[in-house]
């Protein structure tokens, strides 16, 4: 037999076009993902050049950083407009398909990717944006790159990449009730830092990622960047086939039978090696809040501020962040008030998250002096939101219900937060500035975001009930 | 793209870890579809108080630093999100080297695209060129063909990096068009797909 091999060699072998001594293979890109912030200057490129897109049918564009997620009729940044127009000039002229902002197909790009069928176990994808690690969740090896790659693949749909390091990240054990895929990935980080998945393309493994729906092993994937990994997957299983089958650019009949077979197959062999592993217990995590200004920095939500006398490793830097973020030390997480809650972006604003979300806070109000607020992921999954009544259950507690797109995530659009306000977000920065200049972010599950948002405060939504529990 | 063979210039320190792509390029500056003109948007918040005017109490403003070309910064320069405007920022504002103990992957390999050279030297070197540079008036030397940092006094410093994107910063070379001479390899591996 031949020797066990990981997912990562396995689908790298596949797609390796050209291999020399002394460069990084050549490798060829089964999907390329566009969208209207890091694509501009590509295509300007190629018509500089009389280049042309060389598939445009392995090429999708929409557009999610920039729109608006309330008026869209009228945009008012002026720029922003601009942008969206040029990505739709660009679309025409090279022959993109585009979900522009008024298609049924528009979406954050990580969200409509895998809703579409486009996501599949075993290919590459690429997208100018970091959180493409997201469709890593299929089996797929998914990574972001810079506006000059998006133009070399748009060109050549080829990148020279140096084979990567594996790595597996074990999750041992169960997750706990109340405690979340986002609990999990924001642990692990906070265990291991920002950087050590650097130059490693990640497989999350073990009992509690198998364990997990597709919806929550996407945004486990989606936080490999911020581990520093610019890829992270899952081996597909059943779960996954059943997912992508039905979808719309998914194969259809035997050809699928003929896909299912290989997708399962691309699961890592028993026996094979990784560069690296790290483990973690999965029933020793607990629902976790971000106080600091990298994902790294979050603690248990029953926890407290660092206090940066006591810390044994970059002391200016939690001192820093600690000033931006207005905490004092020892501050316990539970007394920190907020103004603002968002739910949405890649991370955090699939359907499953919408619903466990509104769960938690069906029949109750948004605590007075918050504004909290509901972005859904993609123009599919509001529709699908509101079929079940989802929109009504937020907007009666007082959270504000909008059409999809990036928003808060990253405040490129109207949506962001005041200087030195304090907002629970559902998203995967919370870097100086991300969601405002001044705004202070922390990072925590849907769940956790929609308690806080009713009580003004985070609490530990373990010791909530949901809307189902009170009826009994 | 602009060859890179050695450069020497004034060293602007900037001591802080995790320095990421929001820091250096905040999002507002993104809507823009042109590639030039960052310079001005470069650490804006940091730079710039709220009126938009310069900050003095932001080092890069002092006037000790006005004109420097090697950034050298604290650990994993660069993480976050994958905008090349980054890149772009530093090297318009006249960068042409970044010294730091590590790099976020794909801040590091946007360098090479835009003819910036990103070096990695070990800590305690960095720490010693902070430490000298701190006061102002320290520059210092790049060789990329020797891979070595230097100065005038006799400190010095060697680093890695890998033969293709030396060789890509040292001829300056597109690297679409080096691609496109594997067109015969591309299409081939097209066909056996299908
Ligand atoms: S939702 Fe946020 S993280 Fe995701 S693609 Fe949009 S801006 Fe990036």
């Amino acid at each position: 037999m031949s020797q066990p091999e990981t997912i990562i060699e396995k689908i790298w072998k596949k797609h390796v076009v050209h291999q020399e001594e002394g460069k990084p293979d050549l490798l060829y890109i089964d999907l390329h993902l566009v969208h209207e912030v890091t694509s501009p200057q590509a295509f300007e490129g190629l018509r500089m050049n009389s280049r042309k897109v060389r598939r445009p049918d392995l090429t999708f564009a929409t557009m999610d950083h920039n729109v608006p997620t309330i008026h869209r009729n009228v945009i008012k940044d002026a720029i922003s407009k601009k942008q969206m127009e040029t990505l739709e000039e660009n679309c025409e002229e090279f022959g993109v398909s585009l979900a522009d902002i008024h298609h049924p197909d528009q979406g954050i790009v990580h969200i409509i990717g895998p809703e579409l069928g486009l996501t599949q176990p075993g290919k590459t994808i690429v997208c100018g944006d970091s959180h493409t690690s997201t469709h890593g969740a299929f089996g797929a090896i998914a990574f972001g790159i810079g506006t000059s790659e998006v133009e070399h693949v748009l060109s050549t749909q080829t990148l020279w990449q140096a084979p990567p390091k594996t790595m597996q990240v074990k999750v041992n054990g169960k997750l706990g009730t109340g405690v979340t895929a986002k609990d999990l990935i924001l642990a692990i980080i906070a265990k291991f830092g920002v950087r050590f998945g650097s130059g490693y393309i990640m497989e999350y493994t073990g009992e509690a990622i198998r364990d997990m729906s597709m919806e929550e092993r996407m945004t486990v994937c989606n936080m490999s960047i911020e581990a520093g990994a610019r890829a992270g997957l899952i081996s597909p299983d059943e779960k996954t086939v059943q997912f992508v089958e039905g979808r719309r650019h998914a194969p259809k009949g035997e050809e699928f039978e003929k896909a299912e077979k290989e997708w399962l197959a691309l699961a890592t062999d028993e026996g094979a090696v990784y560069d690296s592993t790290v483990e973690i217990n999965a029933d020793e995590i607990e629902p976790q809040v971000s106080w600091g200004t990298n994902p790294s920095q979050c603690v248990p939500v029953s926890a407290s501020v660092p206090d940066p006398e006591k810390v044994t490793d970059d002391e200016d830097g939690v001192r820093r962040a600690l000033e931006y973020m207005g905490l004092e030390p020892n501050q316990p997480i539970e007394s920190i008030e907020l103004q603002h809650v968002f739910i949405g972006s890649c991370t955090n604003a699939r359907l499953a998250d919408l619903r466990k979300a509104a769960r938690m806070i069906e029949g109750r109000k948004v605590h007075e002096g918050i504004r909290a607020m509901v972005v859904p992921g993609s123009f599919a999954v509001k529709q699908e939101a509101e079929t079940e009544g989802l929109d009504r259950i937020f907007m009666e507690a007082g959270f504000e219900w909008r059409s999809a797109g990036c928003s808060m995530c990253l405040g490129m659009n109207d949506d962001i937060v005041p200087p030195g306000e304090h907002c629970a977000s559902t998203s995967n920065r919370n870097f100086e500035g991300r969601q405002g200049n001044g705004a202070r972010t922390h990072l925590v599950s849907p769940e956790m975001a929609a308690v806080a948002a009713v009580e003004g405060h985070f609490v530990d939504v373990r010791k909530y009930t949901s809307a189902a529990e009170r009826v009994i | 793209m602009e060859a890179f063979v050695r450069h020497s210039g004034l060293v602007y320190p900037l001591n802080r870890a995790n320095i990421d792509t929001d820091q250096i390029i905040p999002k507002q500056f993104l809507k823009r579809i042109e590639r030039k003109g960052f310079w001005k948007f470069l650490f804006y918040n940091w730079r710039y108080d709220d009126d938009g005017n310069l900050r003095d109490d932001f080092s890069l403003n002092y006037p000790e630093y006005q004109g420097a070309s090697v950034l050298v910064a604290g650990e994993n320069f660069g993480c976050g999100s994958s905008r090349e405007h980054a890149p772009w920022a530093i090297q318009d504002y006249g960068f042409r080297v970044v010294i730091a103990p590590s790099f976020a992957d794909i801040f590091y390999s946007n360098c090479f695209k835009n003819g910036i050279l990103p070096v990695q030297l070990k800590r305690d070197e960095v720490s010693q060129i902070m430490d000298r540079a701190g006061g102002g008036e320290c520059y210092l030397s790049v060789d990329l063909v020797d891979q070595i940092v230097f100065d005038r006094t006799g400190w010095s410093a060697t680093f890695e990096i890998d033969e293709y994107h030396k060789n890509m910063l040292l001829n300056g070379w597109d690297e679409i068009s080096v691609t496109l001479t594997y067109d015969d390899a591309i299409s081939a591996f097209e066909n056996q797909q299908n």
